[in-house]
């Protein structure tokens, strides 16, 4: 072809993709850009946006935020950093974007991180769990939402700790969530039980699992205790084939996200009974905070939430906080109201650090058991986040960014 | 040693959907010579549909029938697929059709999760085979010696059907040489539509077959792609029992893989695969490729020459309009084009050796995410400067292509196509797996440029000049007398000898500048985006970089630039739909049904029809 007719495709091109995303200038709301794999992670983003839609249905109705309407932009990233950070300028630049929250995926949180602290946008990182996230990689824009992989590999480890178990093996995806669970798992362990010994580490690929191998690598080894880091399709199959081998017969068993809705509702009546798990019992919870949320989230999706419904509902909750707090929707006003912001929500009051920006949310520890053909949750305790973060001084060192 | 033998009964129990899998991508190939991308959506939707019906049907037989009936479901899809999506291009130049078959796999994953919802659904346990046996005391699940027993039989009955019956000697014929097989007064569109059918067919069983030791879930399609690639080609393509060996091999060794280096059982399957076609070429049941021989098909190609002056005034036009972008104002137009700009010199290095240089690489994304991760890597654990981490990423990719084009350079045609793809797999793995080095998963971040760099306007411009530069250096080498030689080489290896042209060294000479400019490529993706992540390495980007090449038009210089920049741009737009996906991928077919010589080509055709263009021109 000749290039004259490339160059007319081109501008032709150029000038359809610049038109088409018109930003229209709108005074009256305040606009949140939030990232998301809407479609990679369908079963895990719908519920979470939910959780959003209603929020923001309560604070608008509420009369919004420093009097106009809070609205949330939604865009999917195809699951991929490099298109997340593409949307991230866009949002912020021609959306008319305030600051930026989402993702699941750890690795995309951390793009849309770095990016943030280089162009200087505040960016609440929601559901991703990586310990990096605010600590050796954290920064002064970044913020985080979720009890983080260390603070619930911490509760099981105490939980674990109060038991007579000696030998331990793991099993957790190939990746940096099942990496970081494990080490931390370990860490507390160790420290409140210097005599245990883990005898095997089972690393299968992500969402990739050989659950029939796996089991018969862990059944050798012979521990006392397992500790589970798998979750969807892969913790499915290992149950399955944990279950038909007979490797949890006799044998404590802690998993990590194991008791979230997202995790074991899929497993049916074929839910692991009597694992000790981090989830979220909602069926259980009759407070008033956390039980008006859970009725308003059933009364408009006709459908219980999911633990993303919640975060979703606490990230709206957090914005909205910081906001009034903030006085304006300036950067660097919302960004030291987000630090040592303390937040209303369902499952408490909930404080966003000075120190790392990690917030003090909890999680839920319990005992999973069979009822209706279902996995839940039984003798749960809910945990603050708080009482299982590292000291100061060692986060102190972990983050350069605090220093 | 009761362990080491339950273990292999596992490896062979695991292998039986990856046996089915792989067999029916294996004889789709090896009869219309389409590498179907689309093959992990069938598995999918198998399971799917096999899901559901066992919802419906109870009991044992109701287990088995839906087994059976979800098979012939899928087949049904595969035909319908095949004559609404595949009949129209078969003329198109060889492999053009993966085009279409992304296309479908992108409808498939839409039309899935309408139809099933997004939750993850748990496999039903097969009747009467819930239990375990125990063999020298230790426990194997009855429905493992189910599936162990089923394979074989399949194996057999498809052997069957291909050398004892009618059906399979055409099937046979056609393998060896369609066109004689069409002169000889065989109906070779129901031929090849009954081979999808039976090919797809196989696909779906295989999902159905594992639901009880799994489930159907949205991401299956392409966590089973790599693997059933892997089979097909280490089996021989084409071949059953080298499908059927293969999947043996790989998945026993895939269970003493986990039990005694559990920590790398993602890169053990490539290497096995790297080291069998070092030794057996065509694989291990596979026979020397006959196609290409032939010759291309469609039309013989045109020659190509340098733009007149006409030409260059425009390129400069449009360089100039793209450099007026920041006086706009626009942070996000300058972003979008410096993606634009990125992705299409990615493009323009893997046209550079597909279109000219008649090699096609399955695994390109390696030399892109390659430059990339040199330049962080540079960058995160020597404190490199930006400037020598940029200058230094082309190198680094350049090497890499070096080494691995010198191990793939002894095979052509698709084998060689394979050989690329399980060497940048093999690069992706330890990249995912090696994170006390490159972060693994969690990637390197803060990845930033130099200070006088870091306006969005500044870097854009060096962008322009890197990105727009290499793409004309690619165009420029096009007409040096090494272009020449390399596209001697492609037309015709023979003469190209004759006349005194090491082709191999030129291609493999070819291979590496292709890999240093997607290095390039890498480096200006790495310092814009500020991190870098195995996502840039993956099977999926090697995908993006085919798709493009074919759908701007390999026959043409400029249909990689143009087919990066219109998917960019599309999928700018689509994104922001609901189910963008369906569009694109519908999107995509029509275009290369509409279009089967690629947008550029295909433009300058109908141009020439409306003689607004002379023949003689330059493409």
């Amino acid at each position: 072809m000749r290039p004259g007719k490339t160059i007319a495709v081109l501008a032709a091109a150029v000038a359809f993709g610049f038109m088409s995303v018109a930003a229209m200038a709108d005074s009256h709301t305040i606009k949140i850009g939030e990232i998301n794999h809407y479609k990679r992670m369908a079963a895990f983003a719908n519920p979470y946006r939910n959780g959003i839609e209603l929020a923001l249905e309560q604070v608008n109705k509420a009369g919004g935020v420093l009097g106009k309407q809070l609205e949330f932009i939604y865009r999917d990233d195809e699951g991929k950093p490099g298109v997340a950070v593409k949307i991230a300028e866009e949002l912020m630049t021609r959306g008319g974007a305030v600051m930026l929250t989402g993702t699941i995926f750890s690795h995309v949180g951390l793009a849309i991180s770095s990016f943030a602290a280089e162009k200087k946008y505040v960016y609440l990182a929601a559901e991703p769990l990586a310990d990096s996230l605010v600590w050796a990689k954290g920064n002064d824009y970044t913020f985080r939402l979720r009890a983080s992989t260390y603070m619930q590999a911490a509760m099981l480890a105490e939980a674990a700790a109060k038991t007579d178990a000696k030998t331990y093996a793991t099993i957790a995806p190939n990746y940096a969530y099942g990496k970081d669970a494990v080490a931390a798992f370990k860490k507390v362990l160790t420290k409140l039980k210097p005599d245990v010994k883990f005898v095997a580490e089972q690393w299968p690929a992500l969402f990739k699992i050989n659950a029939g191998a796996e089991v018969q690598a862990l059944e050798r080894a012979k521990p006392d205790a397992i500790y589970n880091v798998t979750f969807g399709g892969d913790l499915a199959k290992f149950v399955r084939e944990g279950t038909t081998r007979g490797l949890f017969e006799g044998r404590k068993v802690y998993g990590l996200l194991t008791g979230e809705p997202e995790y074991i509702d899929p497993l049916k009546d074929e839910a692991p009974v009597g694992w000790t798990v981090t989830g979220y019992p909602w069926y259980g919870l009759k407070d008033p905070a956390n039980k008006a949320f859970i009725d308003a989230y059933t009364a408009k999706f006709n459908t219980p939430p999911n633990l993303g419904s919640l975060v979703g509902y606490m990230v709206v909750q957090s914005i909205t906080a910081a906001l009034k707090k903030a006085g304006s929707t300036d950067t660097e006003a919302i960004r030291s109201a987000f630090r040592g912001l303390q937040v209303d929500t369902p499952m408490g009051k909930i404080l966003f650090r000075k120190l790392d920006h990690q917030s003090t949310a909890g999680a839920w520890v319990g005992t999973t058991a069979l009822k209706d053909g279902g996995g839940i949750m039984v003798d749960w305790s809910f945990k603050n986040g708080a009482d299982y973060l590292p000291s100061d001084e060692e986060v102190r060192k972990m983050r350069p960014a605090s220093n | 040693m009761s362990l080491l033998f339950a273990q292999l009964l596992t490896g062979l129990a695991d292998a039986a959907t990856l046996f089915l899998v792989a067999s029916g991508l294996s004889l789709i190939f090896g009869v219309t010579r389409i590498v179907n991308f689309s093959h992990g959506s069938f598995y999918m939707l198998g399971a799917f549909i096999g899901y559901s019906l066992m919802q419906v049907l109870p009991g044992m037989f109701g287990f088995w029938a839906s087994v059976l009936l979800a098979g012939v479901a899928v087949g049904l899809i595969g035909v319908i697929v095949e004559i609404c999506v595949l009949r129209p291009i078969y003329r198109a130049p060889e492999l053009f059709q993966l085009v279409a078959t992304f296309g479908v796999i992108l409808i498939i994953q839409d039309v899935a999760l309408f139809t099933w919802g997004a939750d993850d659904l748990l496999g039903p346990r097969a009747p009467g085979l819930t239990g375990i046996v125990r063999i020298m005391g230790e426990p194997v699940p009855k429905y493992d010696l189910a599936l162990i027993a089923i394979t074989p039989l399949v194996l057999f009955s498809l052997w069957y059907m291909i050398t004892k019956t009618r059906v399979g000697i055409l099937v046979r014929a056609a393998t060896q040489d369609r066109e004689m097989v069409g002169a000889l007064g065989v109906n070779q569109a129901w031929l090849f539509t009954g081979v999808f059918f039976l090919g797809a067919m196989l696909a779906g069983l295989g999902g159905a077959i594992q639901l009880p030791k799994g489930g159907a879930d949205l991401l299956m399609d392409f966590n089973i792609l790599a693997a059933i690639f892997v089979v097909v080609v280490i089996g021989g393509m084409g071949s059953l029992p080298g499908a059927y060996a293969a999947a043996v091999l790989i998945s026993v060794l895939n269970v003493y893989g986990v039990t005694y280096i559990p920590q790398s059982t993602l890169v053990l399957m490539f290497v096995v695969m790297a080291v069998v076609l070092m030794i057996k070429p065509f694989g291990l049941f596979g026979r020397e490729e006959v196609a290409g021989e032939h010759g291309q098909v469609g039309e013989p190609e045109r020659p190509i020459k340098p733009a007149g002056p006409r030409g260059r005034l425009m390129v400069a036009g449009l360089i100039f309009l793209l450099a007026l972008i920041p006086l706009s104002g626009s942070n996000f137009a300058q972003i979008l084009t410096t993606d634009i700009i990125t992705f299409a010199l990615f493009a323009a290095s893997l046209h550079f050796i597909l279109g000219l240089g008649g090699l096609v690489s399955f695994g390109h994304a390696a030399y892109f995410g390659g430059g990339a991760y040199v330049a962080a890597l540079l960058v995160t654990h020597l404190g490199a400067n930006m400037e020598i981490a940029f200058v230094l990423a082309p190198f680094g990719a350049a090497l890499g292509a070096v080494m691995i084009g010198w191990l793939c350079m002894r095979r052509t045609g698709v084998y060689f196509a394979m050989l690329t793809l399980a060497f940048a797999q093999l690069i992706w793995s330890l990249v995912y797996q090696w994170d006390e080095f490159t972060g693994g998963d969690d990637g390197l971040v803060d990845i930033w440029p130099a200070a006088w760099l870091n306006g969005t306007s500044v870097y854009y411009y060096f962008t322009m000049l890197f990105g727009i530069g290499g793409i004309l250096a690619l165009r420029h080498v096009a007409h040096s007398p090494f272009g020449y030689a390399l596209r001697a080489s492609r037309d015709s290896t023979r003469q190209a000898e004759a006349t005194g042209i090491h082709t191999k060294r030129v291609q493999w000479a070819a291979f590496s500048f292709a890999g240093a400019m997607a290095g390039l490529a890498g480096a200006l993706f790495v310092f814009s985006k500020g991190s870098v992540f195995p996502t840039e390495l993956e099977i999926a980007k090697s995908f993006d970089g085919l798709i493009v090449v074919f759908l701007g038009g390999v026959k043409t210089l400029s249909g990689g630039v143009v087919g990066a920049a219109s998917l960019e741009l599309v999928k700018d737009v689509l994104t922001r739909f609901e189910y963008w996906r369906l569009s694109l991928g519908v999107l995509i077919i029509v275009v290369v049904i509409l279009a089967p010589n690629g947008i550029v080509g295909t433009l300058h055709k109908l141009g020439e029809r409306l003689g607004m263009t002379g023949k003689t021109e330059d493409r």
